[in-house]
């Protein structure tokens, strides 16, 4: 098998995930485009392992921490995301301005002080 | 599998041009177009729970991929792991953000055109450059059994033993922070909707 099959495969599933990352606004389907990154990675590595010939097979036990790091990745991430919508009532990321810099979003300051209690909760 | 992997190793010697393709390489294409286009409808579908399906989709078409680059624990890794465990935690975590069920606007930001721009820039980036430097290597897969179970849990409890025990570690303080995250404290009850 031509190595660039693989290598081309990963290269676009990347590139849609990052397209996913930028462009989606509920968190749960950035988590999911994050996700597609990182299997995109994935393949490289077991390519690349293959193709090397390594005798201690660096690439798929790497591909294998990179999964687990993954599932702890998105454990933690739809934790905080559940928290931040029982504070807000929201999983829109684009909604989430309190560390924005002053004046930097269009209503930083008015939901700052709004939702003050539920910054010190969390 | 290994008819495949014989079918690439026969043909496989000193690397044949592309308008040649083995058994293997077109099933990997064409799987991998499968896998492509759903990638595609996970970031641009309207729907936010069939987005999660199509997901599963894409996953276990890279579970084949695995397979047929001869990687078997990997795969089976992909299908337990990803299939069984991140994509139905996914789903609960949908359900209890009260994800519409149906048609939802407003699932991409105001800046999908930017983020289109960057991912095309990307991709022209990138491909150019794997093809430029990887379009002469081939891929030998023979009967060297470089991906099983033996070989790569030998390799893992022999080499790698510190890191992964580190990493199950780091999976453990993972888990115990998500459960004290989304523990549900006496005095926020009230605060809910």
């Amino acid at each position: 098998m031509h190595l660039v099959y693989p290598l081309i495969l990963a290269v676009l599933l990347f590139c849609i995930g990052l397209y996913g990352v930028l462009a989606r606004r509920n968190a749960i389907l950035v988590l999911m485009s994050v996700e597609l990154m990182l299997n995109a990675v994935n393949i490289n590595l077991v390519a690349f392992d293959m193709w090397l010939r390594d005798t201690l097979h660096a690439g798929q036990a790497l591909t294998l921490f990179v999964i687990t790091i993954a599932a702890a990745e998105i454990g933690l991430g739809l934790a905080i995301v559940l928290m931040v919508f029982r504070n807000r009532a929201t999983s829109d990321v684009a909604a989430l301005r309190e560390l924005a810099e002053p004046g930097a979003g269009p209503k930083s300051a008015a939901s700052s002080a709004r939702t003050a209690p539920g910054n010190e909760a969390a | 599998m290994s008819a495949l992997a014989a079918a690439a190793d026969l043909s496989g010697s000193g690397g044949p041009g592309f308008l040649s393709p083995t058994g293997a390489e077109v099933a990997f294409v064409l799987i991998g177009l499968v896998v492509l286009g759903s990638a595609l409808l996970v970031v641009t579908t309207k729907q936010i729970v069939h987005a999660a399906l199509w997901l599963v989709v894409t996953l276990g078409g890279l579970a084949a991929e695995y397979l047929l680059l001869t990687a078997e624990f990997i795969a089976w890794v992909q299908v337990l792991i990803y299939i069984g465990a991140v994509v139905v935690l996914l789903l609960f975590g949908l359900m209890l953000t009260r994800a519409p069920i149906g048609r939802s606007a407003e699932l991409d930001s105001a800046s999908k055109w930017p983020a289109l721009l960057v991912a095309g820039a990307a991709a022209a980036t990138l491909l150019t450059v794997v093809v430029d430097a990887f379009h002469a290597a081939y891929l030998d897969l023979g009967e060297t059994g470089d991906g099983s179970a033996r070989v790569t849990g030998e390799s893992l409890f022999r080499v790698w033993v510190l890191p992964f025990e580190v990493l199950s570690v780091l999976l453990l303080a993972a888990l115990i922070g998500a459960i004290i995250l989304s523990r549900s404290r006496g005095d926020d009850a009230d605060r809910r909707r």
